[in-house]
């Protein structure tokens, strides 16, 4: 799932990556905008999303991160990997990191790079489903 | 002298250059290795370019160009509390920044009160935090109204941020005939790129016409409509989706006005446009050169206006958003000066300019001062202002003002084929389209036939010091929510719920509702409570599922 957390309204860079890992043939779901951490945790649980990617160019990146763990954990969804994207100052990457999201991708980064971060976060936690079963 | 080539056989002359290869654009179009009068055969020029001053206007909007007066260097600017962004606006005026123009946070955008739980960690963020007329009061103390032009930039909340600064003038006993500025009030370009819509089309729609209704009738320095084509450009858009968007959406708030009783002659002058430009100096300066002949001939042909300057289409530019890359980011700095070049030779009567840090963050003073100054180099060290038009007449610039004409005009049928644009927007053809074009754009950067210096040509392996970036304060909610609850203690209970009653009733009216909206924040009604009203009278825009 790709979500956008919090009030910013620029989805294009949500949009791209959307595309290219469909591309890539990952099923995907947007959230759409101005989704709360509470309703892109619930979705993301209800959905069981093998990786949860969120988009921020609103600077809100930090708070909003923590909402959506804190929200995940809560309904005993924290095994599900968080990637996180955009504006993202490169002061912030080391304390998302810290928080738990699995990597960090700034505007810059090229899809391909995106796209295989988010397999490969997938392909961990299908191991670890896989080992549960 | 017969020329020949190395075998010693007749050459004919320009036979080299003609045949060299063509470039082909993002867009499909390809560009001759020389342009010769053969390209404008046809052009004629009183019909075609004419003089400045004069329809079409390709030339320029006013008759002397920049010989008497430069475009309005107005850079975009707001964060924190209203004293933030007052001191900021200070600041950049002694930069020579010319006017203000306002950056609102996410929350009052959106017609939020601070203290609502949605705000938290958006307050002050990517803009400044406006509740109540209080902090328009603070924000404009020192920025006289009647001196230094007002720029006002947000969607839905168009009306209410209006009616503030009508209510600020009020306060300063500045004449609303005396007001200059621009407000956004644009919200057919919000729908497909920057999301800060609250309702259904038809509604925001009566809002906007109301605005504009007020603003023809009572200031006439200012512009009640600022267009956004840069929305599309922003989300990749090409010149003629851009152009011809705007276009569209302009002319339903046209539409709307004259319908109104009001004449194309008083509201015409008053539409002005936003666009984006980029670092193809010659095509952007192509496209705000087949942008003004376009409008013209538009609006004559639409509405038959007996005063030119209701035909003349007269904008702002900015360089910036996606065109400054987060990779090696003092390259920004280059990117912005041919982003400006192409804006002054295309005629902008405005330019906004990012900081070279804006994948980052928001400006800090030292980038914004030198984005002024990136400007101003433009202006008083180039002789790009020495005449009017400087490209009028190249084979090159007349041949791509002639392409993207055609190009816009094929866009604009092929909106009106898709219902309109009020319908293309809804069904969410419009942002898929954008979405489609700018995978394209990436993975073309990705192969490495799309070029950036810095990130995918002669890109530096080694670590990049830390840029130093704007730091949000992190009082800054506190002191809103708090300032709010004062403001809400403080204020005639009875009066405000007085002035939002008469809201409510207006609504179901066909009363413009600009002078009500202005009583009730007179009353420092917030805009969490007047959104309210529209809000229960309205109901929401649904965003197309396109995705």
């Amino acid at each position: 799932m790709i979500a956008k957390p919090g009030l910013d309204g620029h989805d294009m860079g949500a949009k791209v990556i959307i595309r290219a890992l469909r591309d890539a043939g990952m099923e995907v779901i947007y959230s759409g905008l101005r989704q709360t951490p509470e309703q892109v945790a619930a979705a993301a649980t209800q959905e069981d999303v093998d990786v949860l990617g969120l988009s921020f160019l609103s600077g809100a990146h930090v708070e909003h991160t923590r909402l959506t763990l804190a929200a995940l954990a809560a309904r005993g969804a924290d095994d599900i990997p968080l990637i996180v994207g955009g504006t993202i100052p490169p002061s912030d990457i080391p304390i998302l990191l810290k928080m738990g999201v699995k990597a960090v991708f700034v505007t810059e980064a090229a899809l391909s790079e995106i796209v295989a971060g988010f397999f490969a976060a997938a392909s961990k936690i299908n191991d670890i489903k896989e080992e549960k079963q | 002298m017969t020329l020949r080539n190395s075998a010693g056989q007749r050459k004919e002359r320009g036979s080299v250059v003609k045949a060299a290869p063509r470039r082909i654009t993002e867009d499909g179009v390809a560009i001759d290795p020389l342009y010769t009068p053969e390209h404008i055969v046809d052009l004629n020029y009183q019909q075609d370019l004419g003089y400045p001053g004069e329809p079409p206007f390709t030339r320029h909007p006013y008759a002397t160009g920049y010989l008497e007066r430069l475009w309005q260097m107005r850079l975009y600017s707001g964060f924190g509390n209203a004293e933030d962004t007052n001191a900021r606006w200070k600041f950049l005026l002694n930069s020579g920044n010319m006017g203000v123009s306002a950056a609102f946070d996410m929350p009052s955008q959106l017609g939020m009160d601070s203290d609502n739980p949605q705000a938290a960690g958006e307050i002050g963020r990517v803009g400044v935090a406006v509740d109540t007329l209080k902090d328009f009061e603070i924000m404009f103390r020192g920025v006289p109204l009647d001196k230094v032009a007002a720029s006002l930039n947000t969607g839905d909340s168009s009306i209410i941020m209006f009616a503030m600064l009508v209510a600020v003038a009020e306060k300063q006993g500045v004449p609303l005939n005396r007001i200059s500025g621009s407000l956004s009030n644009d919200i057919l370009c919000e729908y497909v790129a920057r999301g800060t819509w609250l309702y259904p089309p038809k509604y925001s729609l009566r809002l906007n016409t109301d605005i504009t209704e007020y603003s023809v009738r009572h200031m006439p320095r200012y512009f009640p409509h600022n267009v956004r084509g840069i929305l599309v450009h922003e989300s990749h858009g090409s010149p003629a989706q851009e152009i011809g968007f705007s276009f569209a959406a302009a002319l339903e708030y046209l539409d709307r006005a004259v319908a109104r009783g009001i004449s194309i002659d008083d509201v015409g002058p008053r539409i002005s446009f936003f666009f984006g430009a980029g670092t193809r100096i010659f095509e952007e300066a192509a496209k705000f050169r087949a942008a003004r002949r376009l409008w013209a001939r538009t609006v004559r042909e639409r509405y038959s206006p007996t005063r030119p300057e209701a035909m003349c289409m007269r904008f702002t530019s900015c360089f910036g958003g996606h065109w400054y890359r987060a990779k090696d980011p003092m390259v920004n700095v280059a990117r912005a000066a041919y982003g400006v070049l192409g804006c002054v030779l295309g005629g902008t009567q405005g330019m906004l300019l990012g900081g070279y840090d804006e994948a980052f963050a928001l400006p800090t003073e030292r980038t914004q001062r030198l984005a002024l100054q990136t400007q101003q180099v433009c202006a008083y060290e180039t002789d790009a202002t020495a005449t009017v038009d400087p490209l009028g007449g190249s084979y090159f610039v007349e041949t791509l003002t002639n392409k993207i004409e055609a190009d816009t005009q094929a866009y604009m049928k092929h909106l009106q084929d898709m219902g309109g644009i009020l319908e293309a927007v809804q069904s969410g053809a419009v942002q898929r389209g954008l979405a489609d074009r700018y995978y394209q754009i990436r993975q073309a950067e990705e192969r490495g036939e799309r070029l950036v210096v810095g990130v995918n040509l002669y890109a530096s392996e080694e670590p990049e010091p830390a840029p130093e970036l704007h730091a949000m304060n992190p009082d800054v909610a506190r002191r809103q929510i708090q300032r709010l609850h004062q403001v809400k203690a403080e204020r005639d209970t009875a009066g405000v719920e007085a002035a939002l009653d008469r809201l409510a009733e207006a609504v179901n009216t066909t009363d413009n509702l600009v002078p009500v909206v202005v009583q009730a924040v007179s009353s420092y009604a917030t805009m969490g409570e007047i959104t309210g009203v529209f809000k229960r009278a309205f109901g929401s825009f649904q965003e197309p599922r396109s995705f």
